[in-house]
């Protein structure tokens, strides 16, 4: 599952010197088809980039107020009265927050047991083969089933307590709980995979100095494997963190169309919020899109704009940490995006 | 509290990370679980014809809808094959354009472009991978529609559909591109990979033997990294399959398919997907229960074919391991 991208100066291609004599001139025609298509398309990926980068920089220009980042989301006719993404803004983060706060733990403690604990008996290893083909398979489910299935269970009567429940006793399933729930699912797949590589990159001698000195593996873990994981952990939190933000398919099945955050009235404070409905930004973009009720493209390219610089700046951190880590984790890991 | 302070012994350790790793398991195979139990009634009333074309589609869910609570078993039927026709001919040409330009492009990365653009590329990449699809579906609404449906769709095309279906400039073409573009990097940054595990001795191999290098390309990297190849376009397939947003936004929320027998209009006919289609109706779900049903069987649909794509991923990537390869 792993995606490395190749990072340049790692890579394994040394740079070539080309000779004078080697021109194109002895190639032949197909061969300098081929070469004018491979640069066609590179550059038409770049041109594309740079087209989107740039129409919503100009969109941001124009649309884009500090005001609208501070204030609440209006019913309102026209787009001028129909406030900011104050509460998308802080949905987002709600829905960061918990959808980290389940899957860091479970995706490292699974990538520890895995790389630690794995490793002897038939029962153990065919135990670990199931619970990486799960989270591979997790990897590979479209978010739109991960939603439907959060719907599912937090529909059961079980669950109740998590989400909106009507006077009929009608459980919705909609909640910031159960949205952030199934938003760690989509966070698990890089979080483990950066976690399990960056572990298993740890020399083995580093394990092995470590027990001559009478630690056991579980101190070995705390002071030796996970320090030294750190940089692969923040790898994975980020790619985590930049799924969980781009992601609208759960937020709109799972957090219900109000714009506004609306807690769960006659809850704990608090568990209120969390058992209420609200939005994200990328539904606030569907929501304004002509796709949704709105139809207020300012306010959805707005909050596409702020969208949009949130992962600029994940990709910027992601390389940072790369960058700075380079000689204990290697080249960058992308799994994200796989 | 302070009995968990102490240092943990190893075998309390090993239980507690293997309790969480067995629960991840657990969730994820419960997922399909779940979803397969709220398929069931729609199959177990009609069968494998569930994918078989036949009557409206339309009709079928409108009729659905208005059975409340308890359905009577007419209320289950379905033949759902226009989405089905729909995901696969949008998954089927945007895999078709993106793989060549994928491999092009992977190949322009590794092996020839200067160094200095071969940074810039990578950062490209990168960032095309992580654009949200809201976004994708936003510059598509707002920005390919209108100029398809205003410069594109000729009225001599919308005057001889009119009386099937109207041409408003969402729908095919301008789903297939943004996908293409949307699966482009994940097989860019796949092929890279592989591309990169490639030794140097075979290139440097071949270049000894008087090729030049796209020569030496085709006939020894490319060969060699064939299965990272399917492989990655596998994945970006399963990827494909699974774009519900951004399909929804674009492709014209109509259960209608596309006719390749209407020429040049074919092209801007508009469509749903399995995905879109749970999108659309997702204010159905936990509601009627014969559509209830339907939209799970539509999510189980995908999740298997997911599933088949990555074991086949799987199975396509061993040989690399022959060359010793990483892919």
């Amino acid at each position: 599952m792993s995606v490395f991208v190749p990072d340049p100066a790692l890579s394994a291609v040394p740079p070539r010197r080309r000779g004078r004599g080697s021109s194109l001139r002895t190639w032949r025609w197909s061969d300098r088809l081929v070469l004018l298509a491979a640069w066609g398309a590179g550059l038409l990926l770049c041109a594309v980039t740079a087209a989107i980068l740039l129409y919503m920089g100009y969109r941001g220009v124009q649309y884009l107020r500090p005001s609208l980042i501070f204030s609440h989301p209006q019913a309102s006719k026209n787009q001028a009265g129909s406030g900011g993404f104050l509460d998308p803004l802080l949905g987002t983060a709600l829905l960061t927050v918990i959808g980290i706060a389940i899957a860091a733990p479970l995706a490292i403690c699974s990538a520890l047991w895995i790389v630690e604990y794995g490793g002897g008996g038939r029962v153990r290893r065919a135990l670990t083969r199931v619970v990486e083909a799960s989270i591979e398979i997790v990897a590979g489910t479209p978010d739109i089933v991960i939603a439907v299935f959060g719907l599912a269970i937090f529909q059961l009567h079980l669950l109740a307590f998590a989400s909106f429940v009507n006077e009929g006793g009608g459980v919705y399933g909609q909640s910031f709980l159960a949205a952030g729930a199934m938003m760690s699912l989509i966070a698990l797949p890089p979080l483990f995979v950066a976690t399990r590589d960056g572990l298993q990159a740890v020399p083995a001698h580093m394990r092995e100095a470590a027990f001559a000195l009478g630690k056991t593996r579980i101190a070995t873990i705390r002071r030796v494997l996970l320090p030294s994981v750190r940089a692969n952990v923040a790898t994975g939190v980020t790619l985590g963190v930049s799924r969980i933000i781009a992601d609208t398919a759960i937020v709109i099945v799972l957090l219900g169309d109000e714009l506004r955050i609306t807690p769960h009235a006659g809850s704990l404070p608090g568990l209120n919020v969390l058992r209420g409905t609200g939005s994200s930004l990328t539904s606030y973009v569907f929501d304004n899109s002509p796709a949704g009720e709105g139809a207020a493209p300012q306010k959805a390219y707005a909050a596409a704009v702020v969208l949009l610089l949130f992962v600029l700046a994940l990709n910027l951190a992601v390389e940072r940490i790369a960058r700075r880590h380079a000689h204990a984790g290697g080249a960058v890991a992308v799994s994200g995006i796989v | 509290m302070s009995r968990l302070r102490k240092p943990w012994s190893d075998r309390r350790a090993e239980l507690v990370l293997g309790a969480a790793s067995l629960l991840t398991g657990a969730i994820v195979l419960g997922m399909v679980a779940f979803v397969a139990v709220r398929a069931w009634p729609t199959f177990a009333h009609n069968g494998l014809s569930w994918l078989a074309p036949g009557g409206s589609l339309g009709g079928q869910i409108e009729s659905m809808l208005s059975t409340a609570t308890n359905a009577p078993a007419s209320a289950y039927h379905v033949r759902a094959w226009p989405i089905v026709y729909g995901t696969l001919l949008i998954t089927g040409l945007a895999v078709a354009l993106a793989l060549p330009l994928a491999v092009l492009c992977a190949v322009f990365i590794v092996e020839l472009a200067p160094a200095r653009v071969r940074r810039v590329m990578i950062r490209v990449v990168r960032l095309l991978a992580s654009v949200p699809s809201v976004i994708w579906g936003l510059l598509g609404i707002l920005v390919l529609v209108p100029y398809v449906g205003n410069h594109l769709v000729t009225s001599a095309e919308r005057t001889s559909l009119q009386n099937t279906v109207q041409l408003t400039g969402a729908g095919l073409v301008v789903a297939v591109v943004l996908l293409t573009l949307m699966i482009t990097p994940i097989m860019v940054a796949l092929t890279c990979d592989a591309l990169t595990a490639v030794p140097a001795a075979w290139r440097e191999g071949a270049a000894a033997l008087g090729v030049n290098r796209l020569r030496a390309i085709r006939a020894v990297t490319l060969r060699a990294i064939r299965p990272a190849i399917v492989a990655a376009t596998v994945l970006a397939t399963a990827r494909a399959l699974g774009e519900a947003i951004m399909i929804s936004m674009v492709s014209g929320s109509v259960f209608f398919s596309p006719r390749p027998s209407d020429g040049v209009a074919f092209l801007f006919e508009p469509l749903r997907t399995l995905a879109s289609t749970i999108v659309d109706f997702r204010e159905g779900l936990g509601g009627a229960p014969a559509l209830n049903s339907t939209l799970y069987a539509c999510a189980l649909l995908l999740l298997f074919s997911v599933f088949v794509l990555s074991v086949a991923g799987y199975l396509v990537k061993l040989p690399l391991r022959k060359y010793q390869v990483r892919g």
